[in-house]
């Protein structure tokens, strides 16, 4: 799903509902048959880490870690096996076109193409229902921009994953079945607001 | 999340450096005050046991402890020979030790006494004497040394010494005439014992005959081989310990001594004068520990503030491991390990820097300040000296963590 909108008009907020970072102030969110809006903050937090992945336009690594103490970092916020983890990070390094040895690097040691696409290992690891991305490819040129896309997709289709992708760039619709302009779905709201 | 921590701080190790160097610096200073303050009163009260009364000229009781059991300062006054025999003749009276002090042997303190103090001295937990090598001496010009003496000046048995009239490390007036051989070394104690040359009364009577005010007159001085000096009869001492049959008997024994009708004596208790001048030591030390106090809380604040800067640095970096799934205790864990990590580290380096810095004072202290100080501090009030400090840093640091936690609430993905 491709979520349009010029900066400003939303994207992030809408991100961090979905994400459970924030919490609606009014109405109800269901997401994978939950209602995050009836969760306490300690269970969205949880849930998110299951079940959401999310890819930003940069800083998706903590700098001074290596490769692996970021995919660890993140398995470590549910209850998975560190085998399990280790088997999924190399497959998913190797589908991203990436050496096993990145590994052992430091994570601002990487070129910001290379940082976006450990990413989306990162957001991977956990095998989530859901990836969120926010403007991740915004920081890179047209070349690694759709060496991104391309590997993006293509992970997103060998896990069957749900993927929310917002971007100020039209150009990228082309990737996605289903499109939403932000500022449509924004006025509906506004124009609800005024009748009720 | 260790591993996390120590990342962080290693990412960061220029502001991280330099506070780890105030917080050590502070530790130190806490251990080492505290370190000092035991061992100083530990020495302190070890000096002296098992005697009941202490006496000499009339004076202050902690005057009267320092210049005969510290050997620090100069009696104003001494304890002419017949009060001595007719002291220790008392019936309450189960055994006595006479000092005479004044004399050096270069820059140690010479007590001149008699059989009396190696069998009845006693310090620390009611220790005797022990004897590493040689013997008690047996004629007047016999010595035996203390461990320290023995260490430094690199005396052996049998060597021959010369002392100095008066005290100070260099004397221009010297007892030449008449050398004293080394029969015995003493174990070391931990008190002013090692740093003592002892000889026996008739030794100093024998060294001082012949002399006047102060000047040799050499026609009046005798030879070593002479068999008379072994009868030399003291006309006065410094100071006498006292020994009761029965503790009952000690306050109406110090009465008497106080009370004495032929000259003016004063007769204390030493446990009360340790404790009298422990207490004045004890002003000045619990001064040190505040200070110590202070400037270990003005290290940990520095190091909260240090914590609390970073965290506008670090506001992507928390907000990330918000957006992996870490809950928002998380991030107040994370700060305070990495403020545990630190204070420890501090501690531990503060407790090396202390153990370095005694084992390079070590001599010095002992040799100008009769401290004698353990270089490994290890009694529990260090132990909790630093857990305390520990907990303090883990405390303080509580402000920036909770600050943290608190901003990492109900935030949008990426804007902490």
């Amino acid at each position: 799903m491709f979520l349009q909108g010029a900066s400003g008009s939303g994207k992030s907020t809408l991100l961090s509902l979905l994400a459970g970072t924030l919490k609606a102030s009014s109405g109800t969110l269901q997401i994978l048959g939950t209602d995050l809006t009836s969760l306490s903050s300690r269970r969205r937090d949880r849930f998110r880490a299951e079940h959401i992945g999310i890819v930003f336009q940069q800083f998706n690594l903590i700098p001074f870690l290596t490769v692996e103490g970021n995919l660890k970092l993140a398995s470590r916020f549910v209850n998975q096996s560190a085998s399990g983890t280790e088997v999924r990070a190399k497959q998913l390094l190797e589908s991203l076109r990436l050496d096993s040895a990145i590994l052992e690097r430091r994570a601002d040691r990487l070129s910001v193409g290379q940082q976006q696409r450990v990413a989306i290992a990162r957001a991977f690891i956990n095998q989530p229902e859901i990836l969120l991305a926010d403007e991740p490819t915004s920081a890179l040129d047209t070349e690694a921009r759709d060496l991104f896309m391309q590997l993006l997709m293509s992970v997103r289709e060998a896990t069957g994953c749900t993927l929310i992708f917002a971007s100020h760039d039209s150009s990228l619709a082309s990737f996605f079945e289903t499109k939403i302009v932000l500022k449509e779905i924004n006025r509906s709201e506004k124009k609800e607001a005024s009748d009720a | 999340m260790l591993e996390v921590a120590l990342s962080s701080l290693w990412s960061r190790r220029g502001s991280v450096m330099l506070t780890l160097a105030s917080l050590t610096i502070s530790m130190a200073i806490v251990i080492g005050v505290e370190h000092i303050r035991e061992q100083a009163e530990n020495s302190f009260v070890r000096t002296v046991s098992g005697v009941d009364l202490l006496v000499g000229a009339r004076t202050s009781q902690i005057n009267l402890l320092l210049y005969s059991v510290f050997r620090i300062g100069n009696a104003t006054n001494n304890i002419n020979w017949e009060s001595y025999e007719d002291i220790t003749a008392r019936p309450e009276v189960a055994w006595s030790i006479p000092f005479s002090l004044g004399d050096s042997h270069r820059g140690y303190r010479v007590l001149g006494t008699n059989s009396q103090y190696f069998e009845h001295f006693r310090y620390g937990d009611e220790e005797p004497l022990r004897f590493a090598e040689g013997e008690p001496f047996s004629h007047p010009l016999h010595a035996v040394v203390g461990s320290e003496v023995a260490r430094a000046l690199e005396y052996q048995m049998g060597q021959e010494v010369v002392l100095s009239h008066g005290i100070g490390s260099t004397s221009f007036v010297n007892h030449d005439n008449l050398p004293f051989t080394i029969t015995g070394v003493l174990a070391t104690t931990g008190t002013p014992v090692d740093r003592t040359v002892h000889v026996s009364l008739q030794g100093i009577e024998a060294i001082h005959l012949g002399w006047r005010n102060g000047v040799q007159v050499a026609s009046l001085s005798p030879d070593s081989s002479d068999p008379s000096l072994a009868e030399l009869e003291p006309t006065q001492i410094t100071a006498l310990l006292l020994g009761l049959e029965s503790p009952m008997a000690v306050f109406g024994l110090q009465r008497a001594i106080n009370n004495y009708p032929s000259e003016a004596l004063s007769a204390i208790l030493p446990g009360v004068a340790l404790g009298e001048l422990w207490q004045i030591i004890g002003t000045l030390e619990n001064l040190l520990s505040v200070i110590s106090i202070l400037v270990l809380t003005a290290s940990l604040l520095g190091l909260s503030t240090m914590l609390l800067s970073s965290l506008r640095e670090r506001r992507r970096e928390l907000a990330l491991y918000r957006a992996i799934g870490a809950r928002p205790s998380f991030i107040l864990w994370l700060i305070e390990l990495e403020a545990f990590a630190m204070v420890a580290i501090a501690a531990l380096f503060g407790y090396l820097v202390v153990v370095a810095g005694v084992g390079l004072t070590q001599g010095w202290l002992s040799e100008n300040f009769a401290l004698v100080i353990d270089i490994w501090p290890s009694t529990p009030g260090i132990w909790a000296y630093m857990g305390g400090s520990i907990l303090a840093g883990v405390l303080l640091t509580l402000i920036p963590a909770t600050l943290a936690y608190f901003k990492s609430l109900g935030h949008a993905l990426q804007s902490l």
